[in-house]
Order: structure tokens, then C-alpha cells, then sequence
């Protein structure tokens, strides 16, 4: 077996095992998106003009739990260290993390849609290219994040320099996320939507390849 | 490495070009037909903006430098152009809502380059704190390193999804599109800010260097280089 293919496997079997962690932060995110309907107010149209963004920037927030937490592990009993004196090398081992927090954020997401379209009674007209939005953003969300959360689980009060750092990388994220999703939702008369997918693809294509490459600086010893 | 002495003239003679500047810029220089005297905010605030993003370019090279081969004077170097890119970018955010609230109406406007500026500040700023947090000067100077790189190469992105968003900022002036007057004060404001905060970065650079070697002591090797043999001592004790 191929050692990428070996450290995914690794990650995906550990991840099906702590599945409670992951529906911990899917419930998180699901108060979160209550929240939001407490601070607007039980205003329909206003909850539906801005379900995008809620869905949005409750994912973020669920998702650094969740970025933290998956490295946490590693760092607890010096597994990382275990991993790097394997032959494996480090972009290996981002990798494998990188699209298994890829995986987890999209599950995440995807449970949180229904949750959106029923609590801001939102209507369906293009499912497809919701999930083409989710997909996206969850890759342009992972990317970085694995990386990040990999020096912060590292350091003392990491649970507030990881959405330090990444709030404010994710910006163009969050734009074309939430643009996209309420295109997806209302309807895309001016023929924008495609326009935002590409700056979600444009985020992954750099970011991907950037972090990888730069992940053996972080690990290293 | 990093003398003081040229470093004291570069902020002397930077602080004077600065007065001088300023001095034409307010006094001398004609107002602006529409916009009165707010414009003349125009002479520190487009030089703070040109000096942020050659702090955070400098910044970027350092880390490039300090990842690629080592050597703690390039940390010590990003560490002082991070910090002199957030101060300007807080500069600009505010000097930029000075002239918007009688321009445009209010403080702050979701425009392109004010809304980047603003994350560049927050990303640059996240960076600072990591280096805060992260005690380990190797682990520091790597981590941050990578930080710089990833936040400035998402700086482009950042500015083009938000300007798809939306737009209201006035374009980018050029010296074609300034007239003499306004020209001269802008010059030489943005020379004396060029050379007063080489010069501060200088030492800012010196403070960090002599930080890191006292926690590592002066032998503390540069990390990745290779220790150099020792150098035989000819005609010592012989």
C-alpha cells in the first residue's frame, strides 16, 4: 500500500472512531445556526435572505473546533513525532489529514443544510449546486486550516490563535461560500454563481499545493 | 550586524524630509477644488498605504529567505516588518476613516482596498500573536515564516473577491493624474517615510536579534546551517 494512501486510511479509520466528536460539532453548529434566528428575530424574509451567511459562518466556526481538535490528537502523545520517524514524508501526512478534514467539514455542512432549510424556511430550487458550493468551500476551508491547526495544537491557548489565523485567510472563502449559496437559493438571474465557484477554486488551486509544500516546515524537528 | 549609527541617520534624516513634506503639503501646497482641506490627508495616508504593502513584501522575502536558507537575521528582519506593516495598516484604516466620514458620509465603506487593508491587518496581526505565543525561538521563527508566506500570497485574493463584492474607493492617482503642487509634498513624504521606517525596522530588527540571543546565547547556530568546522588558529601558542 501506497504510505498516503495507508496515513488516509489511518485518518479516516480514527475519524469513523471518534464519529461522537464529530457529531459534537455538528450539534455545534447547529445551535450556532439558532443563534443566528435569536439575533435577527423572527423575521422570515430577513432569515432568508441571509441563510447563506449564517450557514456560512456557523461552518467556520464549527469547523475550527473541529480542525483543532483533529490535531490535538496527534500532538497528545507525540503520534506526530511517531509518524515523521516512519518513513513517511510530511506532505504525506498533511495530505491525508488535509482531505480528511475536507471530509469532516462537508459532512458537517451537509447535515447543517437541512437544519438551514427548514429554520429559515428557505426553498430548493438548485440542490446541485449547493452541494457544488459545499464541496468547494469545505477543500477552501481544510486546506489552510490543516495546516494552522497543526502549529496551534502546538502552543498554549490554541483555541484562540487558530481562528486568529484563519479568519482572516478565509475571507475571500466566506465571500464566494455565502454569494454562492444565496445564488443557489434565490436564483442566479445576472449568471454570477460560476463567477464565485471560481474563487473558490482559485483559493483551493493555490492553497492546496501552497500549504502542502509548506507543512514539512512546520513538522519538522 | 545592524549598526546603530546608520540607522539613527536613516530616522533623522526620514523624520526631517517628513517635516519638510508636510509642512509644503499643509501650508504651501493649494487645497483640492472638491474636496477642500480633507484632501490634505492625501500626503501621509497614500505613503502609509505604499509603505504597508512594502512592509508586508519585505516581510514575505524575509520569510522566503529564512525558510530557504536559514539564518536569524531574517527572522529577526520579519519580525520587525510584521509589526511595521500592522502599525501602518491601522494607519490606514484610520487616517482612512478620518477623510471618508466628510467625503463619503461615514467612518467605514465595505470598499475594496479599505476592507483588504483591514484583513491584512487582522491576518499580519494573528501572526505577531503567534510569535507571542510560541516561546521556542526555532519553532517561532519557522511557524511564523510559513505564516507570513501563506498570509501575503492571499493578499491578491483577498483584494479580488472583495472587490467583485463591490466597490467605492477613488482609483489608484498616478503622477500623470496629480498635478505639480500636490506632486512635490506626496514625493517627499513618501522618501522621508521610506527612510524613517527603514530606520526603525532597523532597530526594531536589532531589538529581536539581541532578544533571541540572549534567551539562545551568542554561539546559537544558524538553524539549518551546517556548524563550520572550527578554524584553526595559526601561529597561536606555537
Amino acid at each position: 500500500m501506497r504510505p498516503w494512501r495507508a496515513a488516509l486510511r489511518k485518518e479516516l479509520l480514527l475519524q469513523w472512531r471518534t464519529r461522537a466528536e464529530v457529531a459534537a460539532v455538528f450539534a455545534f453548529g447547529a445551535i450556532t445556526l439558532l443563534l443566528f434566528s435569536f439575533a435577527v428575530g423572527p423575521a422570515p424574509q430577513a432569515l432568508r435572505t441571509y441563510a447563506g451567511g449564517f450557514l456560512w459562518v456557523g461552518l467556520l466556526m464549527a469547523s475550527t473546533l473541529a480542525l483543532a481538535e483533529g490535531f490535538h490528537r496527534e500532538t497528545e502523545n507525540q503520534a506526530l513525532e511517531g509518524l515523521l520517524l516512519l518513513s513517511l514524508k510530511p506532505h504525506a501526512i498533511y495530505y491525508a489529514k488535509a482531505v480528511a478534514n475536507w471530509l469532516q467539514i462537508g459532512i458537517v455542512g451537509a447535515a447543517l443544510l437541512p437544519e438551514m432549510i427548514v429554520l429559515y424556511d428557505v426553498p430548493m430550487p438548485a440542490p446541485g449546486r449547493l452541494l457544488a458550493v459545499l464541496v468547494a468551500g469545505a477543500a477552501a476551508l481544510a486546506a489552510p486550516g490543516t495546516l494552522y491547526a497543526a502549529m496551534t495544537s502546538q502552543v498554549r491557548s490554541r483555541s484562540t490563535l487558530l481562528p486568529l489565523l484563519l479568519f482572516p485567510l478565509v475571507v475571500p472563502v466566506l465571500l464566494a461560500a455565502v454569494k454562492a449559496t444565496a445564488l443557489a437559493i434565490s436564483g442566479d438571474i445576472m449568471r454570477e454563481w460560476s463567477t464565485w465557484i471560481g474563487v473558490l477554486v482559485m483559493f483551493n488551486a493555490i492553497h492546496w499545493p501552497l500549504c502542502g509544500l509548506l507543512f514539512a516546515h512546520v513538522v519538522e524537528e | 550586524m545592524f549598526q546603530m549609527r546608520p540607522l539613527v541617520t536613516l530616522i533623522v534624516s526620514g523624520a526631517l524630509l517628513l517635516i519638510i513634506g508636510s509642512s509644503i503639503g499643509l501650508l504651501a501646497a493649494p487645497a483640492e477644488r472638491y474636496m477642500g482641506d480633507v484632501q490634505r490627508i492625501m500626503y501621509i495616508h497614500v505613503p502609509c498605504a505604499w509603505m504597508a504593502l512594502l512592509a508586508f513584501s519585505y516581510a514575505f522575502v524575509s520569510a522566503l529567505f529564512y525558510l530557504l536558507y536559514g539564518g536569524w537575521r531574517h527572522d529577526a528582519r520579519l519580525e520587525a516588518a510584521l509589526e511595521a506593516g500592522a502599525i501602518y495598516s491601522l494607519l490606514l484604516c484610520l487616517q482612512g476613516a478620518l477623510w471618508a466620514k466628510p467625503t463619503w458620509g461615514v467612518y467605514w465603506a465595505w470598499d475594496p482596498r479599505l476592507t483588504t487593508t483591514a484583513i491584512m491587518m487582522f491576518g499580519f496581526g494573528g501572526i505577531i500573536a503567534l510569535r507571542g505565543f510560541v516561546r521556542e525561538p526555532t519553532r517561532r521563527a519557522r511557524w511564523s515564516a510559513v505564516a507570513a508566506i501563506i498570509a501575503f500570497v492571499n493578499v491578491p485574493l483577498v483584494y479580488f473577491s472583495v472587490r467583485l463584492w463591490g466597490s467605492l474607493h477613488q482609483l489608484q492617482s498616478g503622477p500623470r493624474s496629480i498635478a505639480g503642487p500636490f506632486l512635490v509634498p506626496l514625493g517627499l513624504n513618501a522618501l522621508g517615510l521610506v527612510l524613517l521606517t527603514s530606520g526603525l525596522m532597523g532597530i526594531r530588527a536589532r531589538a529581536a536579534w539581541l532578544r533571541r540571543e540572549r534567551k539562545m546565547g551568542p554561539e546559537a547556530p544558524d538553524e539549518r546551517r551546517p556548524l563550520e568546522p572550527p578554524v584553526k588558529e595559526s601561529g597561536g601558542d606555537a
